[in-house]
């Protein structure tokens, strides 16, 4: 994938790629940069990035949370922009990081300002650059899945839409159940593995029952646990980032092949 | 019977839970049900944002000077005639409830829904001391019947399906009745219970009920029913004992008010209930019903203790339900799972708080953090933050595996290292990837295996994306 270099940018973004986006599926990070080149944005890879603390602060580590979460403010405090391919990771970097450093004032003064620079990739590309000039080919009838944390922490719901809208011959027909959790959750899907399957069982039913050939999200933790139960049902759905379809996913490997 | 420190595990209840094909069948209905009357009943009243805030409101005044507040009703309520028990322990309470009944030689106690009566255990006591309790709101009975639990706070009986309905009213009706019950519909088993109940009620000597709140500047109690057993229950008997909890005061009627305007409408898609009933001191001579005494039994089991700390905000709730109703985790399981009287993500904010970390630390856990809870609470209770909040404590007080802590201590060390981060994830991730093969996915991973048993592994890519993007810059 070739990326250009754009000379007049509008700023300069720290892509926070996300330990899952980084260690599973580059692609939905590639697109990423892509989509914020393409919307007049100097895009930056901070090296020192690793995660952002959710498993430890959401298991209730505080120490671990913060030693994990120091990085991230010590990667990104140069950065105008910090923009990330996920709601939940958005949503930790944006509303947690500040209740996890409130013992510290210091470090609580760097979580907030960094917490006020921080935008999920779709609601950065659609709310802050006013930018919605997708050129993208999608022929395909897909369904939309939206991460709680997408929802209900980052006021995310109406941006890939808009920016879905505008993809050539993407039809986009909506889950009946689109603000039930797909069972994810981070760590209880392992804690609490047979809820977690029952939960996502009656996502990938209501999927099916969409007709859509392609699922799409803005989380990839989602996306794993969706594709992972689609590909056990042999349901032949594909699972794609709608980074990855916005930025021209016609050659990108599904999750999971089917 | 709930003893009050007994509660059931979670994993493996909830395993059992998702394996009944009754429970599940009853389940199924959440959704249609109150989900969508919920949505219906928001939908129609243009204000409800307004209305939450005014209800959080009330309730965070009332929490800032909770002492005041409660001794002025104290002192509101014996001006009408009432008298005011201050219960510290279930134990307590359980006894003045006693102690007022057998010193009246009460036999016969009629009881209106009271979620505090079960986090005493009261029905078991009493009738340890023979002492007869009969559930009047038609959800109690069935499980009163079925010797049982509820399993929701307001639709206690909503794992019950009809048949079961129509085999526990067969097996408990039909001895004193000739010629039995019709029993083809819900109004069938509606029109039978209350020709049961009706008798009963005017056999009881006191009635007990709850408080959906209690009125400082008037002294009152005030429940809301749909069925008007609760009006029964409390003008009847000579005695009604009203059981409350301590956090259930709130300084003005317009304060009740404004939570009123929010409980229906959060709870079964009402706009009010079908009953709203103030009662305030016993029977005056002018009145031409009600009882001779009017007790109330404050209870605080732990509740003052949580005052200030960040688990306070569970005190504002007004237990309508919502929480449960949209949790897909209570919808997956039901209630009884949870073990102890308050199921559903209320259950696991309020239960560690009054059984302890240790006992209830599975419930905080019992979430994906999905927040719909705290969306559709109209006391606006930070669900996930309080969930949070208690798995921080369970992780203080190592009650965590140690597996878990072992796990999360490696990863954290070495996500703070990012260049050794690089390398072991670099290397992982390219091992994970290889063996994946052409099927590029993992039907069983020994160390995921809670993931594989029911979903594919997806396979990595194989390159990780900063190691990619550190070579291309």
């Amino acid at each position: 994938m070739s990326v250009p270099s754009s000379e007049s940018h509008r700023g300069r973004v720290g892509l926070f790629v996300t330990c899952l986006a980084d260690l599973f599926r580059p692609s939905v990070a590639w697109a990423s940069v892509k989509l914020l080149e393409r919307a007049g944005f100097r895009v930056e890879v901070p090296d020192r990035q690793t995660c952002c603390g959710q498993p430890a602060y959401n298991s209730g580590d505080l120490r671990t949370a913060r030693r994990v979460a120091r990085g991230i403010l010590d990667a990104f405090e140069p950065f105008e922009y910090v923009v990330t391919p996920s709601g939940s990771c958005a949503g930790m970097l944006r509303l947690h990081l500040g209740r996890l450093f409130a013992s510290d004032p210091d470090e609580a003064a760097r979580a907030e300002k960094l917490a006020g620079r921080t935008h999920e990739l779709t609601s950065f590309l659609v709310d802050v650059a006013g930018w919605t000039d997708i050129s993208a080919t999608f022929p395909q009838r897909v369904t939309y899945h939206d991460s709680c944390s997408s929802l209900r922490e980052m006021a995310v719901r109406d941006q890939p839409r808009a920016l879905l809208a505008r993809v050539d011959g993407l039809e986009l027909v909506e889950l009946p159940d689109r603000d039930a959790c797909c069972g994810f959750g981070g760590t209880f899907c392992v804690k609490y593995p047979d809820i977690s399957t029952k939960m996502v069982s009656d996502k990938t039913a209501s999927i099916a029952g969409t007709g859509a050939e392609t699922v799409l999200a803005g989380d990839l933790g989602c996306l794993l646990n969706i594709a992972g139960r689609l590909a056990r049902e042999g349901r032949p759905i594909v699972c794609l980032h709608v980074a990855e379809v916005l930025a021209g996913a016609e050659n990108t490997d599904p999750v999971v092949p089917v | 019977m709930f003893d009050g420190r007994e509660i059931v595990q979670f994993p493996e209840a909830s395993v059992r839970a998702l394996g009944d094909e009754n429970l599940q069948a009853a389940l199924r209905l959440l959704g249609e049900g109150f989900q969508a009357r919920r949505t219906d009943a928001v939908e129609r009243f243009s204000e409800f944002e307004d209305a939450r805030d005014a209800a959080v409101d009330a309730k965070t005044r009332t929490l800032r000077r909770l002492h005041q507040h409660l001794e002025n009703f104290e002192a509101r309520c014996q001006e009408q005639g009432g008298v005011v028990h201050w219960a510290e322990t279930p134990a307590d309470a359980r006894q003045i409830v006693l102690e007022l009944l057998t010193s009246r030689g009460v036999r016969v106690l009629s009881k209106g829904k009271t979620m505090v009566a079960e986090e005493i255990g009261l029905n078991g006591f009493l009738e340890k001391h023979d002492i007869e309790v009969v559930e009047t709101d038609l959800g109690e009975y069935i499980i009163q019947l079925a010797e049982e639990v509820p399993s929701h706070i307001i639709a206690p009986a909503i794992h019950k399906t009809m048949p079961q309905v129509v085999e526990l009213f067969r097996q408990h009706h039909d001895q004193h009745k000739a010629e039995p019950f019709p029993r083809h519909t819900p109004a069938d088993l509606v029109a039978e219970a209350r020709a049961v109940l009706r008798r009963r009620f005017l056999e009881a000597d006191a009635g007990l009920t709850g408080a959906n709140f209690l009125v400082a500047e008037t002294g009152s109690s005030v429940i809301v029913t749909n069925e008007g057993n609760g009006d029964l229950t409390q003008t009847l008997p000579r005695l009604h004992i009203v059981l409350a909890t301590i956090e259930k005061v709130v300084p003005t009627l317009a304060d009740g008010a404004a939570i009123l305007r929010v409980l229906a409408r959060s709870a079964t898609g009402q706009d009010m209930s079908a009953y709203t009933t103030i009662s305030t001191g016993p029977r005056r001579s002018t009145d031409i019903d009600g009882p001779s005494e009017y007790h109330v039994v404050l209870l605080d089991n732990g509740r003052s203790s949580l005052l200030g700390t960040p688990a306070e905000e569970v005190l504002r709730c007004i237990r309508c339900g919502a929480c449960m109703n949209h949790c897909p985790v209570y919808g997956a399981v039901g209630g009884h799972a949870y073990g102890w009287v308050y199921p559903g993500p209320i259950g696991a904010a309020l239960t560690p708080a009054l059984l302890g970390v240790e006992a209830a630390r599975h419930l905080p856990n019992a979430s994906s953090l999905c927040g719909r809870c705290e969306e559709v609470c109209p006391m606006r209770i930070p669900l996930p933050k309080i969930f949070r909040y208690w798995r921080a404590k369970e992780h203080e007080a190592r009650l965590n595996t140690v597996r878990a802590r072992l796990a999360l201590a490696l990863w954290g060390w070495l996500a703070a290292h990012p260049r050794l981060y690089r390398l072991g994830t670099g290397a992982a991730m390219w091992i994970l990837s290889r063996l994946a093969g052409r099927s590029r996915r993992y039907r069983n991973l020994v160390l995921a295996n809670g993931w594989t048993r029911s979903r594919d592994f997806p396979a990595p890519a194989g390159r990780t994306f900063l190691n990619s993007w550190n070579r291309r810059s």
